[in-house]
């Protein structure tokens, strides 16, 4: 029995003639400890995927285990990042931490949750701005707050839903290393939801592509063998590193060919029309 | 420094004040002298026009009405009863002046003439309150009640009870409309049962409302004799008001992002907590909208609710210097006109204040 397990699982949005599967015969096997990134265009049903695990949608039809008994609701055993950061936006930095600690640890006292909650900001060095609103920080300093949040309730596995897609290129590889930092600590589960095959290949240790929705469903994996800690800049000279990306970037873009031919049918005839000259 | 005190002049709605502190500064001369033109120079202008308009349509008004008196005495009684007339009205004699449009200056002395009236008024109470003071005192040791000052109010007077009763008023509404808008929000089974009582009843003149208040608070006042008008008038401004408080809560706690409530969801917020920590302060902008038309609905329909209550406030002022006719009366409704005006546009700008305090960009947490 695998730590997160999906077995067939299958989402509708709406009934009768309006049900659309967004997606279908989901099989995900993930064990204790591993760090799994799963790739796929946008709109291919990744969100829909990530919040069958967190607990926020049931499956329409199929199994959603954790550690063997069924996701019926949310829970603080997963911690979820989300992809626009979903802060509080009238809540300082320390109080949008606080709300969740509180939450987790209703019996603790009131020093031992404020002692956690500057200990969160501290990892994601935001201390500065500890006393700062969501619309006084940057992109990237929103994302550690939420990063810090999700991680204070002090979850069994986290939820990641393409945590960077809205950042610059320099602020994503910084915080993609403070995610691997953290995430070799106490190396809890984590699933990675992304758009970014770079990023799934330096980050995971297996990679699953989602074919397109409707229908979506998830691809052949692949395994990443590339040695912990990986070096970002020697990465691409690595010959394991080449195959791995060729493979799922060729397996992607095979989909998005057969995708893009199987739509295609109807072919459209331009009326033969001249301009016409007046003098 | 200077750059904090900019800040708050801005907060407190001050914001025209700016260009000449940034003047005073030495500060891009050029930009703040325009910036005082357009803030505050036009703004003067305006005022100005405005007054002289009203001065010189006064005037042809009196004109008119002063031609058709003394046309009326010539009918009426021929060349030497106008003559008469015409003497009369040019020699300022009370009571045979044009009854108009009273001209700025008109205006302005009658404000004089209120203030000064309640300068009176207020030592006619002090003198009263010394006197019996002893008395009242040995009153209340008899356990009998104290003898209060039963002398006619000042216009000062009457602008504050005015004001109480807005605020009570506008207290009422909102332990009215926003919990009862916070349920409905929350349900949408609720929403739709009620949607239509709330869009038949919203639209209800404040007239209509002071009747039904009439009518209730009477039947349960019954064995008191206690002044009720107060009652009725506060009451009814609440209703009449209530209904964009009530509307905007609804509207602002079924809209709550719902990246927001996903997060509740993963914090596992119990229902209590989910209410007064995300849904509450995330409809707080939208709410204080409301509050925000609430307080001016109120002021507006407070004057009509006064005069027709007969409670003691600025609507019956106006109504009884409308009734009383004296020379002075029309000048006094304009006092009456600017001082309603004023007060309304404060009110506005009390609640705009707190209203940006508590505000919030809803993108802000993206």
């Amino acid at each position: 029995m695998a730590y997160l397990e999906l077995n067939n699982v299958n989402k509708t949005y709406g009934k009768g003639a309006n049900a659309t599967e967004v997606l279908s015969n989901i099989n995900l096997h993930i064990e204790e400890g591993e760090f799994v990134a799963i790739v796929g265009f946008s709109g291919s049903g990744k969100t829909t995927l990530v919040n069958l695990i967190n607990g926020l949608l049931q499956p329409t039809s199929g199994e959603v285990l954790f550690k063997g008994n069924p996701i019926v609701d949310t829970s603080h055993e997963r911690g979820v990042i989300f992809q626009n950061y979903s802060l509080l936006p009238w809540l300082t930095v320390y109080q949008n931490i606080s709300v969740a600690v509180k939450e987790t640890f209703p019996k603790e006292s009131k020093q031992f949750r404020d002692e956690r909650v500057k200990e969160y900001i501290e990892m994601v060095s935001l201390t500065p701005a500890i006393n700062k609103r969501p619309k006084e920080l940057s992109g990237g300093m929103r994302q550690r707050v939420s990063i810090a949040r999700a991680l204070a309730m002090d979850p069994e596995m986290i939820i990641m839903d393409e945590p960077l897609g809205a950042l610059d290129a320099l602020t994503r590889g910084n915080l993609q290393d403070e995610i691997l930092n953290i995430w070799n600590k106490d190396k809890r589960t984590a699933l990675l939801i992304t758009n970014d095959v770079d990023e799934g290949i330096y980050m995971a240790d297996r990679i699953i592509p989602l074919r397109p929705g409707p229908n979506a469903t998830l691809g052949p994996e692949f395994k990443i063998n590339i040695e912990r800690p990986r070096d970002k800049t020697s990465l691409n000279d690595d010959p394991e590193f080449k195959k791995t990306r060729n493979g799922i970037i060729e397996y992607l873009m095979e989909i998005g060919e057969e995708r893009s031919t199987s739509t295609d049918e109807t072919e459209y005839v331009l009326p033969d029309l001249e301009p016409k000259y007046f003098d | 420094m200077s750059d904090k005190l900019i800040k708050i002049v801005r907060f407190i709605g001050l914001g025209f004040l700016e260009p000449i502190i940034r003047l005073s500064r030495g500060e891009e001369t050029k930009k703040n002298l325009t910036e005082i033109l357009k803030k505050i120079v036009a703004p003067l202008a305006s005022t100005l026009l405005f007054i002289l308009l009203w001065q010189s349509g006064a005037t042809a008004l009196y004109n008119t009405e002063a031609e058709y008196r003394i046309e009326k005495a010539f009918k009426d009684q021929g060349q030497k009863a106008a003559d008469e007339m015409t003497a009369c009205i040019e020699s300022g004699e009370v009571n045979c002046q044009p009854n108009t449009l009273p001209s700025p200056s008109q205006v302005k002395a009658s404000f004089n003439s209120l203030l000064k009236d309640h300068k009176t008024i207020s030592a006619d109470k002090k003198a009263f309150k010394e006197k019996t003071a002893d008395l009242n005192k040995k009153r209340i040791a008899e356990g009998k009640d104290p003898i209060v000052y039963t002398g006619r109010p000042s216009f000062v007077d009457q602008i504050i009870t005015s004001i109480k009763t807005v605020f009570a008023g506008f207290l009422l509404a909102i332990f009215i409309a926003v919990p009862i808008g916070v349920v409905i929000g929350l349900s949408e089974t609720l929403r739709s049962s009620i949607n239509w009582l709330i869009q038949i009843f919203k639209p209800v003149s404040p007239v209509v409302w002071l009747l039904l208040v009439f009518m209730i608070v009477k039947t349960l006042t019954k064995d008191s004799d206690a002044d009720s008008s107060f009652i009725i008038s506060f009451i009814s401004v609440g209703l009449c008001s209530m209904w964009a408080t009530l509307v905007n809560t609804v509207m602002g706690v079924s809209t709550v992002d719902k990246d927001i409530l996903n997060v509740a969801k993963v914090l596992k917020l119990g229902p209590f907590q989910k209410v007064f920590k995300v849904i509450l302060p995330s409809s707080l902008p939208l709410i204080f909208t409301g509050l925000r038309i609430t307080l001016s609905v109120a002021w507006m329909v407070l004057i009509a609710i006064e005069l027709l209550a007969q409670s003691p406030g600025l609507g019956s002022f106006v109504w009884e210097e409308f009734q009383n006719g004296a020379n002075d009366s029309n000048s006094k409704i304009i006092v009456a006109m600017f001082v309603i005006g004023i007060i309304g546009f404060l009110l506005d700008r009390i609640m705009l204040t707190i209203q940006k305090f508590v505000s919030f960009n809803k993108n802000e947490g993206a």
